[in-house]
């Protein structure tokens, strides 16, 4: 059982130091990364069938119990996200093969993807606070060096961004931390969800407030989003698409996650404050994008915009709202991911993803204007498409508690969605070609064709599976608000 | 918790964020070297007084060991994440010669759009 | 870049201290399991020793051929500590549980070994490697 949640987080260790022994070799380092992906994926696909037939599964580094030792638990969300995040990793991996000159800086590439995709694995999984910061760490350790993976001027520039603003918010969480520590005196989180109950309320709130902002930088929440838009354009596009669909997204797995698990009496009903945040992301980030001429500066507003929606299912503090932002995060890490590869795809036949210099890609190829189409109406809540359920039901749940305000500027933000899609569409996939390339076809590697083909795939499958999974989140959803199934797995009482 | 080491934790992030406030790379570097030690105080704040050997003979006036391996582990972390930015502040240096942050090009183009409206 | 700024005083210190720093080194390793110590201090000190040498050679690259280059000791930690976490994983045990045997070696009484030693040696290679990398990459003449 415990092989299980140990695995996802050893097996990446393990294959990024034997990645960094063959550094020589690059088809030694790709065999190893995919090997080592697809046993994830297997994994998590096990644990997932594992935690829905029988509900939270913990276990402890070490043998050491909890409190004192450090619990890796699995409750559904977790299985979940884990499920769809090794399944986006492994197809970005894919695609970064396919693509020529990815991996190739000093063998860096793969052992610190695999890294990577370790941090993610340990922050799904940890059931230890100060766990979850050193999975955070690691995640974001990886992704600074991938982000400025090419060493250029303009990634430097921006990279630097990146990493001051992260290191702030991590300074902050170790003191969130502190803070908890000093207050309960444990960092387990089933012991916490315990003990906080115990804690004054003005100093519940404060500390659930903080630990809302501190996370709410890595997750880019309106007024923390700021360094995103900024930072994502510049990285290579499998990086950048790796991180659009799952680090941001990690990013609201913890706010949801220790907003639930932790603070839940600090929010009875619906949070006001949470609501007005998650309105103002969802406005600003798609405004944003509007403002754009750059797909990938369009589809970085985007993932600020829907961030927003996420943060507006968890402000509602309801089954139904909750249970909306579970199935939107697990929809977008699939929709943003093949987006960017689409975008990079473009760019890798034309040579910029600028829309003033690219028309008329429809007519040349139209795999990729299809390819490019289904996500972009699964972003804007197209029906029948996946990314229309979890809006829908946000929406609902909105209107079910009376918050008319922040449920308009739900559906404000999606109609304006879809402008910037169709903004990207008539831009690049319309009208003539330029006269220098009219009639060419374009040239695409179909590695990377095929990679954002499953993935495109992926997004249809939500789509279609759209009522199983909504059943899924519904679930998770319920864990997350009455967490004692998890509590008593963890701790055994 | 003692006074001392909440004031120094305080004079420690002070003055790490003046430094990560810098536009140059290397106080920003040191900034954090500064702000991570002002985190790590709280921490060890957040164990409680000092006291006996931690677990050797147990229970009374017991030292609280935690903090300690977690800041341990936050000291690690400190160690790798500056060695990386060094590394930046260095490839920035290669690059332009320079040891301050670039202006971001948008916000350049967006400033030298005021200025031309404010002349209109 | 050989010059005046070699000393000669540096250079006979610094092979003298050597051996001897980084035979403190693997005592701090040995002992980390219940006294000050272990393998991050372990790392850091035997690090130094090897920075000296650097320095002693004005951070000469050619004094640091034949030495092994500081990503295969971060892949060779990583590779150390990792196994031991799965290896226990695949003995049945839970993900890094350690296990100790008692020994008795001449001269030395009994000696306890454990299996998170294994692990210590891992993050032993893992921060001198990150050690020397950074010496290397900051050290490297700009072009």
């Amino acid at each position: 059982m415990n092989a299980l949640l140990a695995l996802p987080v050893g097996l990446p260790v393990a294959g990024a130091a034997l990645a960094l022994l063959c550094r020589r070799s690059r088809p030694a380092q790709r065999a190893i990364s995919t090997g080592v992906l697809v046993a994830v994926t297997g994994v998590a696909l096990v644990l997932l069938r594992e935690v829905e037939a029988s509900g939270p599964v913990a276990g402890q580094i070490g043998g050491l119990a909890a409190p004192l030792g450090i619990t890796l638990v699995a409750d559904l969300f977790s299985a979940l996200m884990l499920v769809f995040a090794s399944v986006t990793v492994l197809t970005v991996l894919v695609y970064a093969v396919g693509q020529r000159g990815t991996d190739v800086h000093r063998g860096v590439f793969h052992p610190v993807y695999l890294l990577l995709t370790a941090g993610v694995c340990l922050a799904v999984l940890t059931g230890d606070l100060f766990n979850l910061f050193v999975a955070v760490e690691v995640m974001l350790a990886a992704s600074y060096v991938l982000i400025t993976l090419g060493a250029t001027r303009e990634q430097v520039r921006s990279g630097m961004t990146y990493v001051v603003v992260n290191l702030l918010a991590s300074t902050l969480l170790l003191v969130a931390i502190g803070l908890v520590y000093a207050a309960t005196g444990t960092v387990n989180l089933a012991d916490l969800s315990v003990k906080l109950g115990d804690v004054p309320g003005g100093l519940r709130l404060a500390l659930a407030l903080l630990f809302f902002v501190v996370l709410g930088v890595k997750a880019a929440i309106f007024p923390l989003f700021f360094w995103l838009p900024d930072a994502y354009p510049t990285a290579p596009t499998p990086v950048t698409a790796v991180f659009a669909g799952l680090l941001t997204k990690v990013g609201v797995y913890l706010v949801i996650r220790v907003e639930t698990l932790l603070f839940r009496p600090a929010f009875p009903g619906p949070s006001t404050l949470i609501l007005a945040v998650a309105a103002i992301t969802m406005l600003v980030g798609v405004l944003g994008a509007i403002a754009q001429n750059d797909i990938k500066r369009i589809l970085s507003f985007h993932i600020v915009s829907q961030i927003g929606y996420m943060v507006f299912g968890l402000g509602l503090f309801s089954l139904a709202g909750i249970a909306g932002a579970v199935f939107f995060v697990l929809n977008q890490i699939v929709v943003k991911t093949s987006l960017f590869l689409v975008c990079g795809l473009v760019e890798h036949a034309t040579g910029t993803g600028s829309l003033a210099r690219v028309s008329g890609l429809a007519r040349r190829s139209p795999l990729l204007a299809a390819l490019f189409l289904l996500p972009a109406l699964s972003l804007a809540g197209v029906p029948p498409l996946g990314g229309f359920v979890p809006k829908l039901a946000l929406v609902e749940a909105g209107f079910a508690l009376d918050r008319w305000a922040v449920a308009a500027a739900g559906l404000l933000a999606g109609l304006l969605t879809l402008f910037s899609m169709t903004k990207i569409w008539t831009g690049a996939f319309w009208g003539n070609p330029e006269p220098a390339a009219a009639g060419e076809r374009l040239q695409l590697p179909g590695i990377m064709v095929g990679a954002t083909a499953v993935l495109v795939a992926a997004t249809l499958a939500v789509g279609v599976a759209a009522r199983p999974l909504y059943d899924l989140s519904e679930r998770a959803a319920a864990e997350l608000l009455r967490p004692d199934g998890y509590v008593v797995e963890v701790l055994g009482r | 918790m003692s006074l001392a080491l909440a004031v120094a934790a305080g004079i420690l992030v002070s003055g790490g964020l003046y430094l990560v406030l810098q536009r140059t790379l290397t106080r920003v570097v040191l900034g954090f070297g500064l702000l991570s030690h002002g985190a790590n105080l709280v921490l060890l704040a957040a164990g409680g007084r000092a006291g006996a050997v931690p677990l050797v003979d147990g229970r009374r006036g017991m030292a609280d060991p935690l903090v300690q391996a977690m800041i341990l582990t936050a000291i690690v972390i400190t160690f790798g994440i500056t060695a990386f930015l060094l590394a930046l502040a260095y490839r920035s240096w290669q690059l332009t010669r320079d040891d301050q942050v670039e202006d971001d090009r948008e916000d350049r183009r967006i400033a030298r759009l005021a200025t031309r409206r404010g002349r209109r | 870049m050989t010059g005046p700024s070699r000393s000669p005083i540096l250079d006979v210190g610094s092979r003298a201290v050597f051996h001897t720093v980084l035979v403190v080194a693997v005592y701090l390793l040995c002992s980390g399991h219940n006294a000050p110590g272990g393998g991050f201090i372990a790392g850091l000190v035997a690090g130094a020793a090897f920075v000296l040498l650097d320095a002693a050679n004005d951070f000469d690259p050619a004094a640091r051929r034949g030495r092994l280059p500081p990503e295969v000791l971060l892949g060779a930690g990583l590779a150390v500590a990792a196994a031991t976490g799965l290896t226990s994983l695949a003995a049945g045990a839970t993900f890094l549980e350690s296990d100790f045997v008692s020994l008795s070696l001449p001269g030395f009484g009994t000696v306890k070994a454990t299996t998170a030693l294994v692990f210590d040696v891992g993050v032993f290679l893992l921060v001198l490697g990150m050690v020397l990398a950074v010496v290397d990459r900051l050290g490297e003449e700009p072009e």
